[in-house]
């Protein structure tokens, strides 16, 4: 295991040490809360020399990305970062960043969308995004910000995957709070991270190609096998990346972590730092005698069905949290994702779902303690609302 | 033209080949056509500059470039072509644009 120093970092700038350790040829970015600091933070790094990195400032999201997918089309290692109205505003290009399989690494600091204005953190950003074909990751801490940050360019750039890789944390709970975390010498990450080989690039005139062209009914569909296709075989490479990172830092990571999962009777499913709240009222829960665990998903895209059904099958009640609102649909995103994964699964156990923290509303050990409390009463076969909205004033 | 599979298609939708948009029937669309009055070309190389596509034919092999017909699996029908030709404003049109019947 590779020694490691421990620092005191906000999520945004362990972010910034992973993206300066991966050595990116190009950083495109326009600043927007949460986000700003740690775009500020690796700008200081290019200015002081220590990342050689073309800093590209641009006049809004939509040219941060058009950018991105420039620079990685000519064979560029990219970076960028944006928050809430930011990727709204970048929406048409990060589609096509996946699309034409450029292993760009972005940070998205989840914030609210609008409106009204909000700068607080839910997952309606990341949740929006969700069928544009980039591979998501979750993060609990600064820590974990940290570790996938440097293990998104390893899955994304992989010759099985060649696509554009997420890392979601966030915002102020995990972007601006000091935390302690272990990090890799610059060394170390290098060896790990590597240097990046491109697929194609548009600057080889030895080999002229043409990058994102009229592609209509003949050959679209066609295309977008191969998307589907680079989701699946991803989930291989998550894997062996994960199980090597794990190795490296004594950091394990897999699709999702178990927390006291395994004989537990309920269970929470939930992604982002609540799991940290949730934790302690899991083990609070099990003092008490009650069997509860918590399966907090660190993989959202691809999404990990069968492993995640098998970890969940037999449980007597399952409670999905999601930090986001699907309007009009029946729960949220990650509700409808997990009941799907359940259903006609063996051992298929009642899911529940709660909508809470919108617009970053806390969510506190009490309401967590509710959602346990009413998994145990499913779990002894009492009804109720399948879908609620958790800490609001209704 | 054969349509490859999914699996033959190199990643990310780009085209690897040079040039082949030249095998790949765009021409399929058109309301009008461009039609040749040879008699009529004073071969100025007008239509060949003006037209947005490539579906001028020309014929290059002799001292001086010969204009010699239309490539319609790639002309559009715009209509440039008709509207740049120098002889039809004598009223000698050497390209007259008519309506397709496919
Ligand atoms: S009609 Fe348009 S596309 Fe066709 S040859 Fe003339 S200029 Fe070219
Ligand atoms: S523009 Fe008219 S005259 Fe000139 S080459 Fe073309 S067809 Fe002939």
């Amino acid at each position: 295991m590779a020694k490691q120093e421990q620092v005191s970092l906000t999520g945004n700038e362990a972010v910034a040490y992973a993206f300066k350790q991966a050595r990116p040829h190009v950083a495109s970015a326009f600043p927007i809360t949460p986000q700003t600091e740690m775009m500020h933070k690796f700008a200081d790094f290019v200015a002081n020399g220590e990342v050689d990195t073309e800093m590209i400032l641009v006049e809004s999201e939509h040219s941060a990305m058009s950018a991105a997918v420039g620079a990685a089309a000519a064979g560029a290692r990219v970076i960028t970062a944006t928050s809430s109205a930011g990727f709204a505003l970048m929406w048409e290009i990060v589609y096509v960043a996946a699309s034409l399989r450029l292993p760009i690494c972005m940070a998205l600091v989840n914030r609210a969308l609008s409106g009204n204005i909000n700068i607080h953190c839910d997952h309606s950003d990341a949740m929006g995004g969700r069928d544009a074909g980039w591979i998501h990751l979750f993060c609990e801490s600064a820590q974990e910000a940290y570790d996938n940050a440097l293990m998104a360019f390893r899955i994304g750039e992989h010759p099985d995957v060649r696509l554009p890789v997420m890392i979601n944390y966030d915002g102020f709970i995990i972007s601006h709070t000091a935390d302690s975390l272990r990090m890799l010498s610059a060394d170390d990450a290098w060896k790990f991270v590597g240097p990046y080989k491109a697929a194609y690039s548009v600057l080889d005139t030895e080999n002229p190609i043409t990058v994102g062209p009229l592609d209509l009914t003949d050959y679209y569909f066609e295309h977008k096998v191969g998307e589907i296709e680079a989701h699946k075989r991803a989930f291989d490479v998550v894997r062996a990346v994960s199980a090597q990172y794990g190795a490296l830092s004594g950091r394990g990571y897999d699709f999702f972590e178990s927390y006291r999962l395994d004989d537990a009777e309920i269970a929470i499913v939930l992604m982002g730092s609540t799991a940290g709240t949730a934790k302690d009222v899991v083990d609070a829960h099990r003092e008490k005698g009650v069997k509860a665990g918590l399966l907090k998903l660190r993989l959202f895209r691809p999404f990990p069905a069968a492993e995640l059904a098998k970890a969940l099958a037999g449980k007597k009640a399952v409670g999905v949290m999601d930090r986001a609102a699907s309007f009009g649909a029946w729960g949220g995103p990650l509700f409808t994702e997990v009941r799907s994964a359940l259903y006609g699964a063996d051992r298929q156990p009642p899911v529940l779902n709660w909508i809470y923290g919108l617009g970053g509303r806390d969510c506190d050990l009490r309401q967590i303690d509710s959602v346990l409390e009413r998994l145990a009463d499913a779990a002894r076969g009492k009804s109720g609302e399948t879908v609620n909205l958790l800490g609001v004033r209704l | 033209m054969t349509l490859k599979r999914a699996h033959e298609l190199p990643a990310g939708g780009i085209i690897v080949e040079a040039g082949n948009a030249d095998a790949y029937n765009t021409g399929d669309w058109r309301t009008f056509k461009p039609e040749f009055v040879a008699e009529n070309c004073i071969h100025c190389m007008f239509c060949w500059i003006y037209c947005p596509d490539t579906a001028v034919n020309i014929d290059t092999t002799a001292e001086k470039s010969r204009m010699i017909g239309f490539d319609y699996d790639h002309c559009k029908g715009c209509g440039i072509c008709a509207q740049h030709c120098p002889p039809a404003a004598k009223g000698k049109a050497a390209i007259v644009m008519v309506r397709d019947e496919k």
